[in-house]
C-alpha cells in the first residue's frame, strides 16, 4: 500500500473534519477556509486521477484493519477517480460563482453554517463515490439529504421553507425505500460489502432461488434513488427547490446532489447486483419508460415557464430522463453514455444556474423573461456563459452536450429491438424541444430591452470570483466537448473494472 | 396456514402505514409521525430478521464461546445506526415545521403552500 492510495480516504476525511472546524469560525474565515479546503480536494482528486491512470485497475482500501467480510472498505477505480474530480471541481466553481449571492441572501450570522453544510455535502458525495459498503452508503445518503435540505432553506423566505419541506418529504420517502431495499438484500445475501453481495447474488441467481424478493429489492432501490434524483413522475419538489434557493444551492443541488444518487444507482447495478440479474427482472424497462416520458414532459413544462430559474429546473427533469434512459438500456455503452451525460449535465447546469443569477441581477433582480431582455449586454460574461451552457444542453458541436447526445444515439444502435427506434425518436423530439426553450432564452438575452425601464449598471458587476467561475465553467465545458474521447475511455475502462 | 414471521408481516404493514402517512397527510406533525413509523418498521424488520430462536445476545457470558450460542450482532448495530440517522432527520423536520408555523400559524401544508403563493407570487 503506497501513500497515494490513501487519497480517497483523505478526500472523505478532509471535508468532514473541516466541516466541524468551520462551525466555530466567523463568516469571513469560514468562506476562505471552505474555498481552501475545496481547492485542496480538487488538487487531491486530480493527483489521484493521474496516479490511477498509471495504475490501471482498482483496489480496495481496508478501514480499521478488519478484513473483508467484517470490516468497512473503500474501493477506488478509474470511474470513481474521474467522478470525484468532476464533483469536487463543480463544487468549488459553484461556490466561487455564488459567493456574492450567499452574502446577499443569507443572514450574516448564519453564513458560516452554510459553509458547514457545503463541506458536509462534499464529504457525503466523496463517501458515496468511494464506499464499498452499502450501509455506509445509506448513512452518507442521509447526510447528503439533510445537508441539501439545509442548503435550500438557508435563504430565509417562505418559498424556500416550503421547497425544503417538500424536498425533505420526497427524499425521506426515497431513502425509506432504499433502506428497506438494503435490509432485504442483507437478509438475502448476508453481507453488506458490495463485492461479497455480488457473489452471493450470483449464487442465488444461478440456483433460481429467491427471485421474487430480489426483484422487490431492485425495484425498491431503483425507485427510491429515482425519487431522490428527480426522475420524472417524482419530480414535484424540483421547480421550487431549484427555482428559489440561492444560486450556489441550486447549482449544487441540480448538478451534484442528484448526480450523487445516480452514481450510487450505477454502482448498485454494476457492482452490487450485477447487470445480468437486473436485466432479467424487467425493472430497467420501467425506468426506461419513465425516462422517455420525462424527457418529453420535462421539456414541455420548461417551455411553459416564464421564469428563467424555473425553466432551467424543469430542463433538469428532462436531462435526468436522458441519464435514466442510458441506464435503462442495460448495456455497457448505455451506462457509459449515462455517466458521460452526468458530467456534461453537471457542468452545463451549474453554469446555467449561476449565469441566470447574474443575469437576473443585471435586470433589477427580476427573473421573468420580459425583464431579461437585453441583459446579455448588461452582464456580458454571464450572457456568454449562459449561451455556452444553453448551446451545450441543446447539443451544439464542440460542446459536451453534443458528445453525450451522440453517445446515446450510438448506444441505442446496439439495441436490436423496438427500443432503438424509441430512443432515436424521443432523442429527436426532446432535442427539438430543448432548442425551442433554450434558444428562445438566448435570443431574449440579446434583444432590445423593455422600453422605459432603466436597470442600474453596477448590479450586473458581480466581481472577480463570479466571472472567473463562469469562464472556468465554459472552458471546462468546451474541453470536455473537445476531449470527450479521453473521458469516454476513462469511463468505459472504469466500468469494466466495476465487475 | 402456518406462519412464523409475524414480526416481518407487522413490519411491512407498519411500513405501508408510515409511508402513506408521510406521503398523503396534510398535517406536518402527522407527516413526521408517519416518517418515524416508517423507519421504526424497518428497524423492527431488521431486528426480527437478526434474531434466531433460542440464542443469546452476543455478549460472552459463563465462558461459552461457541458461535452457535449467540446471534449476529451486526443487525443490532445497523438498527442503532439507523436510529441515529432517523433521530437527526426528525429533528431537522421538526425545526422546519417550527419555522413554517411561526411564519404562517398553521400546520396544514396545503394551506401553507397557498399562503406562500399569495405572499410571494
Amino acid at each position: 500500500m503506497e501513500l497515494w492510495q490513501s487519497i480517497p480516504f483523505a478526500c472523505i476525511l478532509l471535508p468532514l473534519g473541516s466541516a466541524a472546524v468551520t462551525s466555530v469560525m466567523n463568516k469571513r474565515w469560514s468562506r476562505y477556509w471552505t474555498m481552501f479546503v475545496l481547492s485542496c480536494l480538487v488538487i487531491l482528486c486530480a493527483i489521484f486521477v493521474f496516479k490511477m491512470q498509471a495504475f490501471s485497475g482498482s483496489y480496495t482500501y481496508m478501514m480499521g484493519h478488519y478484513s473483508a467480510p467484517w470490516g468497512n472498505e473503500i474501493r477506488a477505480g478509474m470511474l470513481e477517480a474521474v467522478t470525484a474530480l468532476f464533483f469536487s471541481l463543480i463544487m468549488l466553481l459553484s461556490l466561487m460563482g455564488g459567493m456574492k449571492k450567499i452574502e446577499e441572501h443569507l443572514l450574516s450570522d448564519k453564513q458560516s453554517l452554510y459553509y458547514v453544510m457545503l463541506l458536509l455535502l462534499s464529504a457525503a458525495l466523496m463517501a458515496q463515490v468511494y464506499t464499498n459498503d452499502l450501509f455506509t452508503a445509506y448513512v452518507f445518503l442521509e447526510i447528503m439529504t439533510l445537508a441539501a435540505g439545509a442548503l435550500i432553506s438557508a435563504r430565509n423566505r417562505g418559498r424556500t421553507l416550503v421547497a425544503s419541506t417538500r424536498y425533505m418529504v420526497m427524499n425521506l420517502l426515497g431513502s425509506g425505500m432504499f433502506l428497506l431495499g438494503i435490509t432485504l438484500l442483507y437478509d438475502l445475501s448476508g453481507h453488506l460489502l458490495m463485492s461479497n453481495i455480488k457473489e452471493a447474488v450470483a449464487i442465488l441467481a444461478a440456483d433460481g432461488k429467491y427471485q421474487m424478493p430480489l426483484t422487490v429489492v431492485i425495484a425498491l432501490m431503483s425507485i427510491g434513488l429515482g425519487i431522490k434524483s428527480a426522475l420524472f413522475p417524482f419530480h414535484t419538489w424540483v421547480p421550487d427547490a431549484y427555482g428559489y434557493s440561492t444560486p450556489t444551492s441550486a447549482a449544487v443541488l441540480s448538478s451534484l446532489v442528484s448526480k450523487g444518487y445516480i452514481f450510487m444507482l450505477v454502482k448498485i447495478y454494476w457492482r452490487v447486483l450485477g447487470v445480468d440479474v437486473i436485466r432479467s427482472t424487467g425493472i430497467l424497462d420501467v425506468l426506461f419508460v419513465f425516462a422517455m416520458v420525462g424527457m418529453i414532459m420535462g421539456s414541455l413544462s420548461a417551455i411553459r415557464q416564464n421564469d428563467v430559474r424555473r425553466m432551467i429546473a424543469f430542463s433538469s427533469v428532462a436531462q435526468i430522463g436522458y441519464i435514466f434512459m442510458g441506464l435503462g438500456m442495460g448495456t455497457e455503452a448505455g451506462a457509459a453514455a449515462a455517466m458521460f451525460h452526468v458530467f456534461a449535465h453537471a457542468i452545463s447546469k451549474a453554469a446555467l444556474f449561476l449565469a441566470a443569477g447574474g443575469l437576473a441581477d443585471a435586470s433589477g433582480n427580476n427573473k421573468q423573461f420580459r425583464h431579461l431582455r437585453g441583459s446579455g449586454f448588461r452582464s456580458p460574461i454571464a450572457g456568454i456563459a449562459f449561451t455556452i451552457g444553453a448551446l451545450s444542453m441543446v447539443g451544439f458541436p464542440f460542446l459536451c452536450g453534443f458528445t453525450s447526445k451522440l453517445n446515446f444515439a450510438t448506444a441505442a444502435m446496439e439495441l436490436d429491438d423496438i427500443r432503438m427506434l424509441l430512443v432515436l425518436a424521443v432523442l429527436t423530439v426532446s432535442t427539438f424541444l430543448n432548442t425551442v426553450y433554450f434558444l428562445k432564452t438566448v435570443i431574449t438575452l440579446y434583444r432590445k430591452p423593455l422600453a422605459g425601464v432603466q436597470y442600474s449598471r453596477e448590479k450586473g458587476q458581480r466581481g472577480f470570483c463570479f466571472h472567473t467561475s463562469l469562464v472556468l465553467f465554459s472552458v471546462v465545458n468546451i474541453a470536455l466537448g473537445l476531449f470527450s474521447q479521453t473521458v469516454m475511455d476513462f469511463i468505459t475502462r472504469g466500468l469494466s473494472y466495476f465487475g | 396456514m402456518n406462519f412464523h414471521n409475524y414480526e416481518e408481516m407487522a413490519a411491512m404493514i407498519l411500513f405501508g402505514i408510515g409511508f402513506t402517512t408521510l406521503l398523503l397527510q396534510k398535517n406536518l406533525i402527522k407527516k413526521i409521525i408517519g416518517f418515524s413509523m416508517m423507519d421504526a418498521a424497518i428497524y423492527l424488520f431488521l431486528a426480527a430478521k437478526g434474531y434466531i430462536e433460542g440464542r443469546k445476545a452476543p455478549i460472552v457470558a459463563d465462558g461459552v464461546t461457541q458461535m452457535e450460542a449467540y446471534i449476529n450482532p451486526i443487525p443490532a448495530g445497523l438498527v442503532l445506526t439507523g436510529i441515529v440517522v432517523s433521530v437527526s432527520v426528525t429533528a431537522v423536520m421538526l425545526a422546519l415545521t417550527v419555522r413554517l408555523y411561526r411564519r404562517y400559524h398553521t400546520l396544514d401544508f396545503d394551506r401553507i403552500c397557498a399562503l406562500v403563493r399569495k405572499e410571494e407570487p
